[in-house]
């Protein structure tokens, strides 16, 4: 694990900050990879995870959700793939939650190529597993992906039925009984988009949301990387935002305090933000580490050209 | 001629997507560009499928270093293109029971849902998580205090790394109540909101005005480098 | 430090005719779209939007409102030929279009236009030939989305400059793409580059590939490949998310220089940490009008500053507006003044 580059003999005479600051970067991967994985299975062998207190965009999407009437309509969609659901699968399964234990009617849609079977996975995990009377057709629907990004947007504006034909199942829009009076999306007073990048809640803001900002509400979830750039749409056109697994962990508890049973155990399927805090914490006092030690090799090596 | 054309169907294309924003009798005209798009991207699938191959059998042809991933490769593509078009493992619609291919390639236990299961999403996870080693490798290197602004970011990089994680309560989470806007949770934030948010809005702002002026570039007809420069 | 181009005064003909001829074929866009919504009989059909709606059962609970059924009454409004609700939008496109179109004018008529000095654009060049003097490749990485984004487009028109600058270097540039139709775009731009620089035979379509269109696929492909190759320069321009941190650390690993560009605000940080030069946001946009030095395409960085301009004398004022209406709530003229504002902004 030594730098393939740098002679032996030459390396052994440098001073120490030189060397530091020329150490193989694997091993800060391996540093990096003790990091996470310590927590994981600290946290996956005692099942305790660490204490959230919800920030204001959080609270703000539990709150969207929570004074909805029972059955009203909510339109979920899923703009990401398996590869950044480690990061949004925890909040896309508590949102779905909250909805289901609320009794209202989902539907869900994809503008992700694998964003379809995301959602069918959550609902599975969610809707057939712990809320089986709820039943496809009437009270949740799962429309599948639709190619165009933006177009489709601009298409749900004026005609649901044009965008989304048919849902996964290969059933007609029309022969849906959720979807029977839907003509439009603003006939959706909730829309939930949990978004890993283009297209996602920025486009559903710029294309939907600018149009009916006073008829329907928009939550969302996103990446980290994401989050800052979606700062500027909450509160006004993002009425809810949860940022990366932090925001999931903060939605995660209050949705667990508010479905908690006395005496009976939250299944781990829905603690799985909170027990990913574990690991980030580790992982960032590891980068704060990092960050003071690269800044020790700079101002010794200022120090040594000094003098 | 070959880039007369190109560039007419962009400003036609271009005006007509503006005008289904304003006029609400254009809306379909958009909607038919849009439409227009997704055909021809969808045609331009054969052209790269064609590439891909033509790109990893010469590889092979030629015994070029790491042949055998081309294999993989070529065979990954046949076997999946195999199961998507004959719908291997997909039991029909139960609305239309005769049509043997009317089901759905999302139905569980079909044959491209073992390879979404089992092959898409930990390769791609694997690939996402490597985003954690880069972020400490670039966080090593780069933040270094070099100068006032780089102390600045350094300084709100601690904030919100620490404030993210449990790590800030257990600092700052004594402070009184009078202080509690000190407390790292509140700053990082605070960062967030005020800071975060002014600046992307200038960035944000500044990129709205570049798309619009490079769209009216092309829109006109003044640039027209995309083509491959010159003169049409 | 600023940089002058100073603009030889030139008569206008060509480009003028071209935009008149673009107004025209804009009005018979919409034209052709009348026609092909209008229909046999000669009448208009109803917009969804522009139905009556009305709740069958009024006896409805107030849970369901939200869900009733709507009910097309047979009323034929006809549809409006302006959506009077954009009209904010439409006055602020026609101000920046304006802006834009007098600043061409004013930069071909002559006036100098000074633009500051781009020092990820100035590099281009010593990247390019470095390459060269390395003997090794240039990698062009143009983003992650298709054609219909404009920074993919922003990114061939990088990739066209670059493209001639290693045909005249005799460089080899290796563009892989996320895309099929931006592959195509690509050997088109990279094609005619090499033709304008004399080297057509230098020209090489197998160099300009499609890999996927799953982004990390595309990543593990292209990553793969840096590692396997080491290019002494790689290019990022484009559209890009989780991989600007990827692609950039690894080119940083095997000693590339690198220059990016992308619009992405929340990629910009990975690519400044990791790059050599960054083009942030407009800048990108910015990049084909500064490398041609032409006078019109100049002309239209100007009348973005302009718009620019508009927009922070907006903020001030909105700023200030909001400021006073706290300290003074009941305020009069600062209520007229900040309703006006809303007005005008479209809110």
């Amino acid at each position: 694990m030594s730098g393939g580059n740098v002679n032996s003999t030459n390396a052994s005479a440098r001073p120490w900050f030189e060397r530091l600051d020329r150490v193989d970067r694997r091993w800060i991967f391996l540093l990096m990879f003790l990091a996470v994985s310590g927590p994981i299975l600290w946290i996956g062998v005692t099942g305790k995870t660490l204490p959230e207190a919800p920030t204001l965009a959080a609270r703000a999407v539990f709150q969207e959700i929570n004074q909805l009437p029972a059955r009203s309509l909510v339109l979920i969609s899923f703009d990401y793939d398996p590869a950044s659901a480690g990061e949004l699968q925890p909040m896309a399964t508590s949102l779905v939650r909250q909805c289901a234990a609320k009794n209202l009617r989902m539907v869900f849609i994809a503008l992700w190529p694998l964003g379809s079977q995301v959602a069918q996975q959550t609902i599975q995990d969610v809707i057939r597993d712990d809320y089986p009377a709820l039943k496809e057709g009437d009270d949740f629907v799962n429309m599948g992906y639709q190619a165009g990004n933006e177009a489709v947007m601009k298409l749900l504006l004026t005609d649901f039925a044009k965008a989304f034909p048919k849902d996964s199942r290969g059933e007609a829009t029309s022969n849906i009984p959720i979807l029977k009076d839907v003509k439009m999306v603003s006939q959706f007073p909730l829309l939930i988009s949990v978004s890993a990048g283009y297209p996602g809640s920025k486009e559903w803001v710029q294309y939907v949301i600018s149009a009916y900002n006073e008829k329907m509400n928009f939550v969302t979830g996103c990446t980290g990387v994401s989050a800052p750039q979606l700062y500027p749409y909450f509160p006004q056109q993002i009425a809810g935002l949860l940022g990366a697994i932090k925001g999931a962990a903060e939605y995660e508890s209050m949705v667990n305090e508010s479905l908690a049973v006395d005496g009976v155990a939250t299944a781990p399927k829905y603690l799985q933000a909170q027990r990913r805090m574990g690991p980030q914490l580790v992982a960032h006092l590891l980068m704060v580490g990092l960050i003071i030690v690269g800044n020790v090799i700079f101002f010794a090596r200022k120090r040594r050209g000094a003098a | 001629m070959k880039r007369i054309i190109p560039m007419w169907i962009a400003i036609i294309g271009g005006f007509a997507m503006m005008l289904s924003s304003f006029v609400p009798l254009a809306e379909s005209a958009g909607e038919m560009f849009a439409d227009v798009f997704n055909v021809v991207a969808a045609i331009a699938f054969v052209l790269g499928a064609g590439s891909l191959a033509k790109q990893h059998l010469e590889k092979l042809s030629r015994r070029d270093a790491g042949w055998g991933y081309s294999i993989i490769t070529l065979g990954s593509f046949l076997i999946t293109l195999f199961i998507g078009l004959l719908k291997i493992g997909i039991h029909p619609n139960p609305s239309f029971p005769q049509a043997a291919y009317s089901g759905s390639n999302d139905a569980e236990g079909s044959a491209w849902s073992w390879i979404y299961e089992y092959m898409i999403t930990p390769l791609t996870s694997t690939m996402f998580a490597l985003l954690a080693f880069f972020v400490a490798s670039a966080a090593f290197r780069a933040f270094r205090a070099k100068n006032t602004e780089a102390i600045l970011l350094l300084v709100t990089a601690f904030i919100v790394l620490l404030g993210r994680t449990f790590a800030g309560v257990v600092l700052t989470g004594w402070f009184p109540d009078w202080a509690s806007g000190l407390r790292l949770e509140n700053l990082s934030i605070y960062v967030m909101q005020v800071f975060n948010t002014a600046g992307n809005r200038a960035i944000m702002i500044g990129i709205a005005l570049g798309v619009a002026a490079t769209g009216l570039r092309i829109l006109f007809g003044i640039d027209r480098s995309w083509l491959g420069g010159g003169d049409a | 430090m600023r940089i002058t181009h100073k603009i030889p005064r030139r008569i206008v003909t060509n480009q003028s005719c071209k935009r008149v001829a673009a107004f025209v074929f804009m009005l018979m866009c919409y034209a052709g779209a009348f026609a092909f919504e209008t229909r046999g009989d000669g009448s208009v059909p109803i917009a969804p939007t522009a139905r009556i709606v009305v709740a069958q059962n009024t006896s409805t609970p107030p849970q369901e409102s939200a869900t009733s059924t709507p009910v097309a009454v047979s009323a034929t409004p006809a549809r409006p030929l302006f959506n009077s609700e954009k009209t904010a939008l439409l006055l602020w496109i026609v101000f920046i279009g304006a802006a834009v179109t007098v600043s061409v004018w004013l930069a071909k008529s002559g006036r100098p236009i000074r633009i500051r000095r781009i020092a990820a654009l100035e590099a281009v060049d010593n990247a390019v030939g470095r390459a060269t003097e390395m003997g090794r490749s240039i990698l062009f990485v143009p983003g992650i989305q298709d054609m219909d984004n404009i920074q993919t487009v922003a990114g061939l028109t990088m990739l066209g400059r670059v493209a001639k600058t290693a045909a005249e270097y005799d460089a080899t540039i290796e563009v892989p793409t996320c895309r099929s139709l931006v592959m195509e775009a690509a050997r088109d731009t990279v094609r005619a580059s090499y033709l304008s620089a004399g080297r057509a035979d230098g020209f090489s379509a197998d160099r300009i590939t499609y890999i996927t269109d799953d982004q990390f696929g595309y990543v593990a492909h292209v990553v793969g490949s840096m590692v396997r190759e080491k290019p002494a320069t790689c290019f990022y321009m484009g559209c890009f998310f989780a991989e600007s941190l990827i692609f950039a650390e690894t080119g940083n690993a095997i000693g590339a220089i690198q220059i990016a560009g992308t619009a992405e605000s929340s990629q910009l940080p990975f690519f400044v940490a990791a790059c050599d030069y960054t083009l942030i946001g407009e800048e990108f946009f910015a990049a084909s009008a500064y490398l041609s030095g032409e006078p019109a395409q100049l002309g239209t960085l100007r009348g973005q500053d302009v718009g620019k301009f508009a927009v922070g004398v907006l903020i001030v004022l909105g700023a200030l507006a909001s400021t006073i209406l706290i300290v003074t709530p009941n305020s009069a003229p600062v209520v007229w003044f900040f309703d006006i504002l809303q007005k005008v902004l479209g809110g």
